[in-house]
Parts: structure tokens; C-alpha cells; sequence
């Protein structure tokens, strides 16, 4: 039986964070590394993606791992999509991204890719990305020399681009602890077959005394080139009592950041994405104010 | 630069050299003559191909045989142990749970994954189970009734 075959490349399995940097250098740009593989041997086979070398993350015990700290979450940038739903340290303290993790294609996808790889590849379509914007996480990575960290709203570069350096390999995700009387909640119209997010919308809420909400976290997936935060929403639901009629006006600028640039393809037209980001970042933002209770 | 791989394929392990561009599908269907595990869509979709690897099932259309190296391989020829099938494939049976038998293997390797971890599974959970495995025949009905059966019989 005939397969698509990817072309030929160097396959190497560093043990180091420094070595797969180096490795990085080594390939001069031709080097690509390999996490769960989920959405680059895809591309491989396809020819859109031909690297000299891949770069295998596997066995890397630096990368792997939940950690529970004072502060938050430190998340291993090789923790697979099921390791994050089925972890009761990410249920309780980041349930967000257990949600958002369960919701990713399917049981076999989700017991190879990876947490890292998805926001590495920076697809815009993808649900991790607006899940840690809006969670304010920091990306934390290695070379060969020393690491740096980048806040995940500096992270999201354009289609398929990132922040991180040609050397730069993704170390670990580290999550804050979220405010008391927070809610959080992820929504995604998701393409039927692939389960990809035709737009997918996060949103964290915190209120204070009276129901006013304290501060506002939205991020919006699958509408534009990358993941983006959605800034004139959350000033608008910072500081008022979060009625029907404030979260529909915030929900009106949640594509705000694009500047009109929705994705158009096969599967959802331009208009249609701008429609359904309003009515996915309603429902988001709805589901989190009444998790905040 | 062909890559020498250790692999224990349903209980044996084995020593290959292949090119790294193998497939894990095609080094179990053509290096191992183990057929049963069919591919269908070729893009990770289908679930067709799906195997175990260390355990957890995965699309052995979208993995390189080269990333197996040191790990456990299971495929629908591994299920059965002293000539009696597996709870599943049993069930399948009891249920005419296929139609053409394409996606079967598939379908088995992902629902004794989810019985594995969800033994008493809603009707719910069971079709979100097997989301990542398509039936062309459409066949979802017995398939969804054959997975209740075995979690059934295996209270």
C-alpha cells in the first residue's frame, strides 16, 4: 500500500536542552524540532515542510513534567494534551486548560501532541495559544547559553511564528495562580472532521464587591493569523457590573485586533468568522462570569 | 543515514534498521508483514492505522518508526492471547459492530484504550471516544452498541 512519504532527513535524539540548541545551530535553520509530531509530520508527508533534521524533544527529561508551585503551574513543554485534562494539578489550578486540552481533536492526537508543539507552531487555529494568553502565562526557554522568558502575549508573532530565536528551544509553560472569584471558560466553534477551532474564544473574569468585574482576560483562536489578545473587550468589561448588554458590546470588539483580517477558507468565510467570533466571545465570556459565582 | 531501532511489537522485541523517514504504519505492515493495521486516510484523520504505543493509541500514519525505538507496539494481531480473542473484538463480533472491516482494527485498538481508562463509559463518552476513528460505512450505531457490550461484559 502506497503512503506519502516525507523526504529524507537526519533524525537526532539530543538528551539536553543545550544539545538540542546546539543541534538548532548545527542545521543552520534546516533543523526543525520534533515534540509530539502532530502537526509537523503531517506537513512532512505533504512536502509543505522538508527539514534536513529532525531534532527529537523525547528524550529531554526537562521538558516533561507538572509541577504545582506557590505561584502557579510550571507545565513541562513536552506534557501532552492528555496529560493536561487528565491531571487533577491542572484541573484544580489551571481548568481552563484541562478544558481547553479536552477539546483538542481526539483521544489519539491527544495522547501525542503536546502543549509546547502547539504553541511553538503557533497555528491559528489552534486551541492552546488564546488559552495561555489568557491566563497570562510566560514562556520560559533554554539555549545554549541561557534562557529567557517571554510573556505569552509577546509570544504569537504572525502565521506560524513565534518570539522564539533559531537556537531557542520552549522549556516549560509556567501558569499564575489565578485571583479568587475567577471564572474561566473556553468555547470553540470546531470544525466537524478535524475539530480545528473555526474561531475559538477564552475568557477569564475575576469580580469583586458587588458583582464589578475586577479584570478581564479574553483571547480569540481560529478568526485571524494567530492567536491574539482582545484588549478593547477586556476595557470594556474592566470596572462594570457584567449585565447581558455589557458582555454583548465587549463581545462586539473581540475581533477588534484584526483589523478586519478574518481568515477566509474552505471551511468559513471572512463575514462569517467576524459573526461567529461575536457569538462564541458572548458565550465565553458568559460561561466564565457565572463560573466566577 | 539508516537508524538501527529496538522495538518489542506484540510481545517480541526486534532489531531493524530502517530509513528514518518510515513510517511506524508501514514499518509494522511491511517490515513486520502485520497487516492488520490498515491505512486509510494517510493525513491522521481516519484513525484506521491506530495502534498502541507504550500503551496510549495513536495514528501510526503520523509517528516515524525511528520514534518507537525502545518502546512497546501493540496492533489488533496482539489483542488475543491463547488462541481467544479479546473482550472487544468479541463484542464486536456479538454486535456486528463492522460493515466492510476497514476501519475495524482501528476502531478495536481505540475502544480497548477507552475501556482501559473509562470502564463504564456513557453512550456520550463512548461516540467522543472514538471521534478520532471515521466508519465509512457509516457503520457508528453497532460499533457504539458493540463498546457498551464490553464494558457489559466485563463488569
Amino acid at each position: 500500500m502506497v503512503t506519502m512519504t516525507s523526504a529524507p532527513f537526519e533524525y537526532e535524539k539530543p538528551e539536553s536542552v543545550a544539545e538540542a540548541s546546539r543541534l538548532l545551530s548545527k542545521y543552520g535553520g534546516n533543523g526543525k524540532l520534533l515534540a509530539g509530531g502532530h502537526s509537523l509530520v503531517p506537513l512532512m508527508k505533504l512536502r509543505l515542510a522538508s527539514p534536513d533534521a529532525l531534532i527529537d524533544l523525547s528524550g529531554i527529561n526537562d521538558l516533561k513534567g507538572i509541577k504545582s508551585t506557590a505561584n502557579g503551574l510550571s507545565i513541562g513543554s513536552m506534557t501532552t494534551y492528555h496529560e493536561l485534562e487528565s491531571s487533577s494539578d491542572v484541573q484544580s489550578g489551571a481548568p481552563l486548560l484541562a478544558d481547553a486540552a479536552s477539546q483538542v481533536a481526539d483521544t489519539q492526537v491527544r495522547n501525542f501532541g503536546t502543549i509546547g508543539g502547539a504553541v511553538s507552531h503557533s497555528d491559528p487555529a489552534s486551541d492552546l495559544p488564546p488559552v495561555v494568553l489568557a491566563l497570562d502565562a510566560t514562556m520560559v526557554t533554554g539555549s545554549q547559553r541561557s534562557g529567557r522568558e517571554i510573556p505569552a502575549d509577546r509570544f504569537f508573532k504572525d502565521f506560524l511564528t513565534t518570539a522564539l530565536r533559531p537556537n531557542e528551544v520552549l522549556v516549560r509553560i509556567d501558569i499564575p495562580k489565578l485571583p479568587a472569584n475567577t471564572g474561566t471558560a473556553y468555547v470553540k466553534m470546531a470544525n466537524k472532521a478535524s475539530h480545528y477551532a473555526l474561531v475559538g474564544v477564552a475568557a477569564v473574569i475575576t469580580l469583586g464587591a458587588g458583582g464589578v468585574c475586577e479584570r478581564a482576560r479574553v483571547a480569540l483562536t481560529g478568526a485571524g493569523p494567530h492567536a491574539v489578545r482582545a484588549r478593547r473587550a477586556e476595557r470594556i468589561l474592566e470596572g462594570k457590573v457584567l449585565a447581558g448588554n455589557v458582555i454583548r458590546n465587549a463581545s462586539k470588539r473581540v475581533g477588534a485586533e484584526l483589523d478586519g483580517m478574518f481568515n477566509e477558507d474552505v471551511h468559513a468565510s471572512a463575514e462569517y468568522r467576524e459573526a461567529m467570533t461575536q457569538v462564541y466571545a458572548e458565550r465565553a465570556i458568559t460561561a466564565a462570569v457565572a463560573n466566577a459565582g | 543515514m539508516p537508524t538501527t531501532i529496538n522495538v518489542t511489537v506484540n510481545g517480541t522485541t526486534r532489531t531493524d534498521t530502517v530509513d528514518e523517514r518510515l513510517l511506524l504504519v508501514q514499518y509494522l505492515r511491511e517490515v513486520h508483514s502485520l497487516t492488520g493495521t490498515h491505512i486509510g486516510c494517510d493525513t491522521s484523520s481516519c484513525g484506521a492505522c491506530t495502534v498502541h504505543l507504550d500503551g496510549k493509541s495513536v495514528k501510526s500514519c503520523t509517528v516515524f518508526a525511528v520514534q518507537a525505538d525502545g518502546s512497546e507496539v501493540t496492533t489488533v494481531e496482539g489483542l488475543a492471547s491463547n488462541g481467544t480473542v479479546h473482550p472487544v473484538q468479541a463484542a464486536f463480533k456479538e454486535k456486528h459492530g463492522l460493515q466492510c472491516g476497514f476501519c475495524t482494527p482501528g476502531m478495536i485498538m481505540t475502544s480497548v484504550e477507552l475501556l482501559e481508562r473509562n470502564p463504564d463509559p456513557s453512550e456520550e463518552e463512548i461516540r467522543s471516544g472514538i471521534r478520532g476513528n471515521l466508519c465509512r460505512c457509516t457503520g457508528y450505531h453497532n460499533i457504539v452498541q458493540a463498546v457498551k457490550f464490553a464494558a457489559m461484559e466485563s463488569k
